[in-house]
């Protein structure tokens, strides 16, 4: 049976592993280190992460060449699926990523603004390349809009239209971020979550309030997500991916546990 | 020498790291000519079937390989290097594969289901030189939307479930190929690359 993956997600700002205690902060300057993204990304490799994305939130050309050495030097020692997102803007810079050793590239407000980029990396490089990621925040009793700009700027489309139109235009796979659940550690957006996952054809992974083991079994069970991304609870110690994996075997939800190799 | 086939596909290099990770003696070989010096041969494959055929026939590469495969020399191909040992596929009509097993690639067409499979997928394993050392029901990563349906039972080496059982792996003689990505698949995937390596005693880099 296809598992549900578990996925720590590395903030990565001027070479280091950052997290912004709430939603939009890391712009201001709110942010705390946490550490190397490659020794973290080993520690995570070792607790059995599924998959690893990395997220440069500088998004500048200096960035861009920091993040390239992340990913090579960790491409070197973990041979897992690993994300890249943040300020892709053009298949060139999909390309150099792709290069370095990434599987999958992120990209979110650059599509809004150019959504032939989304069609223009699938065709060059394959659907399941091309990640969507999406900043949802409620803004009225049955609505979710798309934000953007860490969460200030909203852009006017439902949630779940633009998912669905990302998915026809090429997305292999969509990440939801819930701006209301982001940081608060009260548990992810299941309904918001749930809408999407049922609306498109690919798998939807589910981001932004982790806090507790409960959160992750309510969202992967009602929210109907295929995977669940956090970054805080795994970078301050609260668990460990296998802590997260163990859990999940004991709520019925289909994990790899650790296996062991001879030979 | 062990040749990693660079024919313009992705995930060229996630491959050459895990490869010499397990200390084989690997090179990217675009040049045909190259094959001569070569022990075994590992294909990759990321993309479009019609698109990764057409790389191979561009570069002059497509020919030597089935004589590789006739000649029943080492090989491993993986994704869509493995779908190409096939006659064709459902992604690309008309477009033919090298036919060395019998059989079609089909997509998933289970309703209901999301595709691409994304993850990791459970292995249910027969007997082979590639499996030697591996936890019985393995877990490895798979990222595909289709897959190949073998014609002959016996070239199937492991099943995998996905809406549908389908052949993760066949192999026949010293020819075999994967769905899913060893390279990507952590201790399990590193295992089945360190079998490969070890059945073609002349691709181990110097210790």
């Amino acid at each position: 049976m296809l598992t549900k993956r578990v996925i720590p997600c590395l903030d990565v700002h001027d070479g280091k592993v950052t997290r912004g205690v709430q939603f939009g902060r890391a712009e201001d300057g709110g942010l705390r280190n946490v550490g190397d993204p490659v020794e973290l990304a080993i520690r995570y490799n070792d607790q059995g992460a599924d998959e690893m994305v990395f997220f440069d939130i500088t998004a500048s050309a200096h960035g861009r060449s920091t993040m390239i050495d992340v990913i090579q030097r960790t491409a070197a020692h973990c041979f897992m699926p690993l994300t890249v997102g943040g300020g892709i803007r053009k298949t060139e810079d999909m390309h150099a990523l792709l290069h370095a050793g990434a599987d999958k590239v992120s990209i979110n407000s650059s599509a809004i603004a150019t959504p032939e980029l989304i069609s223009a990396g699938a065709e060059k490089f394959g659907s399941q390349c091309i990640v969507v990621s999406i900043d949802a925040k409620k803004v009225a009793p049955d609505r979710w809009e798309v934000f953007v700009q860490g969460g200030r700027k909203a852009t006017g489309l439902d949630a779940v239209a633009w998912a669905t139109e990302a998915v026809q235009r090429g997305a292999g796979e969509i990440v939801l971020n819930s701006i209301d659940a982001d940081g608060t550690k009260a548990g992810y957006d299941l309904v918001i979550t749930r809408r999407i996952s049922e609306a498109v054809g690919v798998p939807v992974v589910a981001s932004g309030g982790a806090g507790k083991l409960e959160h992750m079994v309510e969202v992967l069970d009602q929210g109907k997500a295929d995977a669940v991304l956090a970054a805080s609870i795994f970078h301050f110690g609260t668990y460990t991916v296998s802590d997260v994996k163990r859990y999940l075997a004991e709520h019925n939800l289909p994990v790899r546990l650790p296996e062991s190799v001879g030979v | 020498m062990l040749a990693l086939i660079d024919y313009g596909s992705g995930n060229i290099h996630s491959v050459i790291n895990a490869l010499r990770r397990e200390h084989a003696d690997v090179e990217l070989i675009s040049d045909p000519a190259r094959l001569a010096d070569a022990e075994g041969v590992v294909l990759p494959g990321v993309g479009a079937f019609g698109d990764c055929v057409q790389g191979l026939q561009s570069r002059g590469i497509w020919e030597p390989i089935a004589e590789w495969l006739a000649a029943d020399k080492p090989f491993l191909g993986i994704c869509v290097g493995y779908q190409m040992l096939f006659d064709e596929s459902e992604e690309s009509p008309g477009v033919r594969g090298f036919g060395f097993f019998p059989g079609k690639v089909k997509r998933f067409g289970t309703p209901g289901l999301k595709v691409p499979q994304i993850g990791w997928n459970q292995l249910d394993l027969r007997s082979h030189p590639l499996w030697r050392g591996l936890p019985v029901r393995p877990h490895v990563y798979f990222v595909h939307s289709y897959f190949p349906a073998p014609q002959v039972d016996a070239d199937v080496t492991a099943f995998s479930t996905y809406g549908e059982t389908f052949a993760a792996s066949a192999a026949r003689g010293r020819v075999a190929g994967v769905q899913f990505h060893p390279e990507k698949s952590q201790a399990v995937g590193l295992g089945i690359l360190r079998n490969f390596i070890a059945s073609v005693p002349a691709s181990a880099a110097a210790r």
